[in-house]
């Protein structure tokens, strides 16, 4: 009796405590529990979520890469009056932070502003739109120096075996191909994670303008850790194989220019 | 062989300070010309006025077909090459940069094969075709430079130090590989080299820079 006494009271001291830590961990290991189970059964909602993601970030890249590369290229290529303004403008807007581009695109396209009749707002263009704007300078100003830092050798080769100016731009930009490869890579690692620019134009809408991101950020804020979790270790998986792919055309990119010198 | 090129009293200074003075020269027949001269006498210089890549401050650079005056157009740019003391190698196989001539004049694939396939077999670069370029090492590079140029049979073929920084193997290897190109080709050859052994042995007309001129030939 005395020692079931003991235990008695032991117990009962502990039990803030075990209560405590129980209620405490259990959320987080359920959460992870349920967040596998949506990944491994394919949950319809995670996945059309993923989709949207990867479509408004791979449009964006695309627009970005079709707008910047060239820009890139001018300015490594050409000497012109602002250039060194061009180049000073991209390296600043290459860390602009997302909200200040949602803010100002968000003025924009709201109603009453100058786009607003396009009716863009809280849509995935708008979105896209957003994206665009943060991957451009990225894009842009990556691979500026990666053509910059081509051999002026590489130009002569190619003039003196008879290349038209245009053949000797290509054959530049072939050059400088890993290095614009990590521009276009680390564009796309920069916009999979940005929550800021999207949440504001975008709005949140589920089924519709919800992203990783923002979806990840409304759960947790709502308690509903489950979604927010199995989104969270996606987008780390994503982003681990997008640095993956960056370290290997980096790595490529040295070891051929080890050989080079 | 068609193609002339006369040079009339070219200068050419850089930073004020003159390397080129009213000098001038005519490569008006096929053979091998030598040029030699003490470092910084103004070779370098002289062959990249020569291959158009770079144009005097006074005097003239003509290409001649017959009596006629070419414009220096691609078409002209096309006929004569200059092989750099730094090659200036692409960063792709051996194969493709021994084609990149062929390839940006359009000439269709087998054509390419055969003709590159031949240019490597003359510098003995076969077995290293589908290794990176970049990989190669000095000698080799060099050879693989000769090869590129051979391909697009340049009927004036400028070679800037085509044997700097080359061990003794392969500076033999690359002369007999002139010598041999002075047996098939019925081209104009300029090489410049400040080795007056190796000039002995290459030259038809050796010529010498000093003070901006090209003071004898002989
Ligand atoms: N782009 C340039 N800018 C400034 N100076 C130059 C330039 N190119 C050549 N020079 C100068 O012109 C002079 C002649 O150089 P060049 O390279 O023509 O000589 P070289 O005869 O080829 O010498 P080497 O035998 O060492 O190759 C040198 O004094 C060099 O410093
Ligand atoms: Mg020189």
């Amino acid at each position: 009796m005395v020692i079931d006494d003991w235990l008695f009271e032991l117990l009962w001291d502990f039990t803030p405590l075990i209560l405590y830590h129980g209620f405490g961990m259990d959320p987080i290991i359920e959460g992870f529990r349920r967040a596998f189970s949506l990944i491994f059964t394919l949950d319809p909602e995670l996945l059309s979520i993923i989709f949207l993601s990867l479509g408004v970030s791979g449009t964006a890249l695309i627009i970005a890469t079709v707008l910047g590369l060239p820009i890139g290229a001018l300015t490594g290529l050409k000497r012109f009056p602002g250039r060194g303004l061009i180049i000073s403008l991209l390296n600043t807007f290459m860390g602009l932070p997302p909200v200040v581009v949602g803010l100002f695109l968000y003025l924009l396209l709201s109603r009453r502003g100058p786009l607003g009749f396009m009716a863009l707002l809280y849509t995935p263009s708008a979105m896209i739109i957003a994206q665009s704007i943060l991957a451009f300078p990225i894009v842009a100003a990556l691979s500026h120096s990666a053509i910059k830092k081509i051999e002026p050798l590489i130009k002569q080769a190619s003039l003196t075996l008879g290349a038209t100016p245009f053949q000797v731009m290509i054959t530049i930009m072939k050059e400088a191909r890993y290095g614009i490869m990590s521009g276009v890579i680390a564009a796309l690692g920069r916009v999979m994670a940005e929550v800021g620019a999207i949440l504001i134009v975008g709005g949140n809408i589920a089924g519709y303008t919800r992203v990783m991101t923002t979806t990840i950020a409304l759960e947790t804020d709502k308690g509903n850790f489950e979604l927010a979790l199995a989104l969270g270790i996606i987008l780390l998986m994503l982003s681990f194989i997008i640095n993956m792919f960056l370290y290997l055309i980096q790595k490529k990119g040295v070891v051929e220019t080890a050989i080079w010198t | 062989m068609d193609l002339k090129l006369i040079i009339s009293n070219i200068y050419k200074s850089y930073d004020r300070k003159p390397v080129l003075k009213d000098c001038s020269f005519s490569f008006d027949r096929s053979g091998t010309y030598v040029l030699i001269g003490p470092n910084g006498s103004g070779k370098s210089t002289f062959f990249r006025i020569c291959g158009l890549l770079e144009d005097p401050d006074e005097g003239e650079v003509n290409y001649f077909s017959g009596v006629h005056i070419l414009k220096r157009d691609i078409e002209l740019r096309r006929r004569i090459t200059l092989l750099l003391p730094k090659v200036g190698i692409f960063n792709t196989t051996v194969f493709k940069n021994a084609a990149y001539g062929l390839r940006i004049r359009g000439t269709k694939g087998p054509k390419i094969k055969e003709k590159v396939d031949k240019a490597l077999e003359f510098v003995g670069l076969t077995h290293k075709k589908n290794q990176n370029a970049l990989t190669l090492s000095s000698g080799e590079t060099q050879r693989l430079g000769i090869a590129r140029a051979m391909v697009i049979e340049p009927e004036i073929f400028f070679l800037d130090e085509p044997a700097a920084s080359v061990d003794q193997e392969n500076t033999e290897i690359i002369e007999d590989i002139i010598l041999k190109m002075k047996k098939e080709e019925r081209s104009i050859v300029v090489i410049a080299t400040h080795d007056m052994a190796q000039a002995k042995r290459l030259a038809d007309w050796l010529l010498l820079m000093k003070d901006g001129k090209i003071i004898s030939s002989w």
